[in-house]
């Protein structure tokens, strides 16, 4: 009976760091963007929209595929981080976290621009007229009324990253501790015949995305249902 | 004039909406009660937003003296010292009923709190609400009064109160309205008030903004402002004058109480206050009627010389008359045109003013 290897264990780690560092990277990114797409008035709030809602539609293929080449050694960002002495990104862990933040975007914006949508501006004029100022009113009030927006954001995010292939595939390849995530990993158990070790994996991640909904949705459940 | 800056409200401004145009300016004294009085969609909350800085119109607004916004400035709304109350109580549903309270109080420096939390609570009748976790199982009127102790705890320098009762239904409303009137009576801060309730104006107001589609068409004090026929509070089905009278008399055996005013004195049911507490006493248009004679066995208690001031058509059949007790109090009445003819009542007329009912509004 096949077992887990420590490549594979490696690959889970790997995974897990992904989804973490891409997740804490779109609360900082989303954040602002979504306060921005709740309350402008701008006339080009709606183009904003929907480039952040793209990868909902469009193949994760066709997005790592137009990275790659704006990372790589012709395109616009490739010659920027070469210039700054980054190297290339491509074929890199820092490369599948500007995939995987991009990628998961909508699922981060989306839930917090509608908790700040709901919440309206009364609220943070109450805040004013009782002497809080912008930053203030942002942190004591509509941080904590948006909880709920930010936990779905967080939920969605990270599992929408464990669960990605195609960006990763094209951006990343199959790099062991670098770039092969879980889902490579039990793409190449399938490809090798080696169903025993792909159950594991799949049946593991199964398993594992279901607690971690299973826990925030207890978690938050009571602050899920103040909301409204 | 600069004195007299320094107790006043200016206020003066412009604002373009799609469907509406504000263009308002007004004086006000900044002591006591001033209502903003008009319809729905007359502009009041859009002026009372823009005097709060949450509405940003051109203009000018000065402050006892001291400038919020003009050509060149405009103070941010958390920098000006006011207080406001919303429509809708608005409490943080993420805090306690006390971080509620608490919210404004630390954000106000320590030099500038004048009201102590338990001044606050006691005024407002928040003993039992205070420690209460969850303030969305408040009902509407524990809501509203929390606000505006929370809106008080800053020590604002002007309260501004946009229809705080309309939202609430008639039992909250009676629940909440002794407060306010002790708030009228205790602060010494002066109060903009938003209503398109008359009874609520003439129970609460000392000075009055009339306003119409986004214009202020007139404003003064309330008494005068009320006894002028060419304004539209005296065509009002519930129009009527406000009395001021201190409590003199108690008649134990029949019940009645007699308040004295400037120029005479009315009975009324009992009011239990001591002697010299001053009442406001509210008798509508309706309730008057006219003898050219005083009359003889009637069933009316209060029956006052007056003068007939001015007498104007009201639609097909009615009149309103504005008469004078004394020099100082107006009162309106309302009798049909076929009686003024028939007692041939002109400006200038010496008559008897019968009331037959005074509402009290203690």
């Amino acid at each position: 009976m096949t077992t887990l290897d420590t490549n594979d264990l490696q690959a889970v780690w790997l995974t897990l760091k992904l989804a973490s560092v891409t997740t804490f990277m779109l609360l900082l990114i989303a954040t602002p963007l979504a306060w921005w797409l709740a309350h402008s008035s701008k006339w080009y709030k709606g183009m904003v929209a929907a480039v952040v809602a793209l990868p909902l539609v469009i193949p994760p293929t066709v997005l790592g595929f137009y990275l790659l080449l704006l990372m790589g050694p012709h395109g616009v960002v490739g010659e920027l981080t070469t210039a700054l002495n980054l190297g290339r990104l491509p074929f890199t862990f820092y490369g599948l976290v500007v995939g995987s933040v991009l990628f998961s975007m909508p699922f981060a914006v989306q839930p917090i621009q509608n908790a700040f949508e709901a919440m309206g501006k009364r609220p943070l004029e109450v805040a004013a007229t009782l002497r809080a100022s912008v930053w203030d009113r942002f942190v004591s009030v509509a941080l904590p009324l948006a909880r709920p927006g930010f936990l779905t954001a967080i939920i969605l995010a990270f599992a929408h990253t464990v669960g990605e292939f195609g960006v990763v595939l094209m951006l990343g390849g199959n790099i062991p501790g670098e770039t092969r995530v879980l889902s490579v990993a039990i793409y190449n158990h399938v490809e090798a015949m080696e169903y025993g070790a792909a159950h594991w994996l799949a049946g593991g991640m199964v398993l594992f995305s279901f607690m971690v909904l299973l826990g925030l949705y207890l978690a938050g459940g009571k602050s899920w249902k103040v909301t409204r | 004039m600069e004195g007299d800056a320094m107790n006043q409200i200016r206020a003066s401004f412009k604002m373009q909406l799609d469907s509406f145009a504000l263009d308002a300016s007004f004086d006000a004294p900044a002591v006591g009660v001033t209502a903003l009085f008009g319809p729905s969609g007359s502009g009041k909350t859009t002026l009372l937003r823009c005097i709060a800085g949450l509405e940003r119109a051109a203009g000018s607004l000065h402050v006892n003296g001291a400038t919020w916004q003009d050509e060149t400035q405009f103070m941010p709304v958390h920098k000006r010292p006011l207080g406001y109350v919303f429509q809708e109580a608005s409490l943080f549903l993420h805090l306690s009923v006390r971080a509620n309270l608490e919210y404004g109080l630390k954000r106000t420096p320590l030099a500038e709190r004048k009201v102590p939390l338990e001044q606050a609570v006691e005024w407002l009748g928040l003993n039992h609400l205070i420690e209460r976790k969850d303030p969305s199982q408040l009902s509407g009127g524990e809501r509203q009064r929390v606000a505006i102790g929370r809106a008080l705890l800053t020590s604002p320098r002007i309260l501004l109160m946009d229809e705080p009762l309309s939202a609430l239904d008639n039992t909250s409303k009676h629940d909440i309205l002794p407060y306010l009137e002790r708030l009228h009576r205790e602060l010494k801060i002066p109060v903009l008030y938003v209503s398109h309730a008359m009874d609520e104006v003439a129970r609460l107001a000392d000075h009055l903004v009339l306003l119409e589609k986004g214009r202020v068409i007139a404003s003064g004090a309330l008494n005068e402002m009320l006894a002028r026929l060419d304004l539209p509070t005296a065509h009002f089905d519930d129009a009527g004058a406000v009395i001021e009278a201190a409590v003199t008399q108690q008649d134990e055996i029949y019940h009645l109480t007699r308040l004295d005013f400037s120029s005479g004195h009315l009975w009324v049911g009992k009011v239990d206050q001591p002697f010299g507490t001053v009442v406001r006493a509210r008798v509508l248009a309706r309730d008057v009627s006219i003898a050219t004679q005083a009359p003889q066995g009637s069933s009316i208690n209060n029956i006052l010389n007056a003068r007939i001031e001015e007498i104007r058509d009201e639609g097909p059949d009615k009149v309103i008359v504005r008469l004078k007790v004394g020099d100082a109090q107006a009162l309106l009445s309302r009798i049909t045109r076929r009686s003024r003819d028939h007692l041939a009542l002109v400006a200038g007329m010496y008559v008897c003013a019968q009331v037959k009912s005074v509402a009290l509004m203690p």
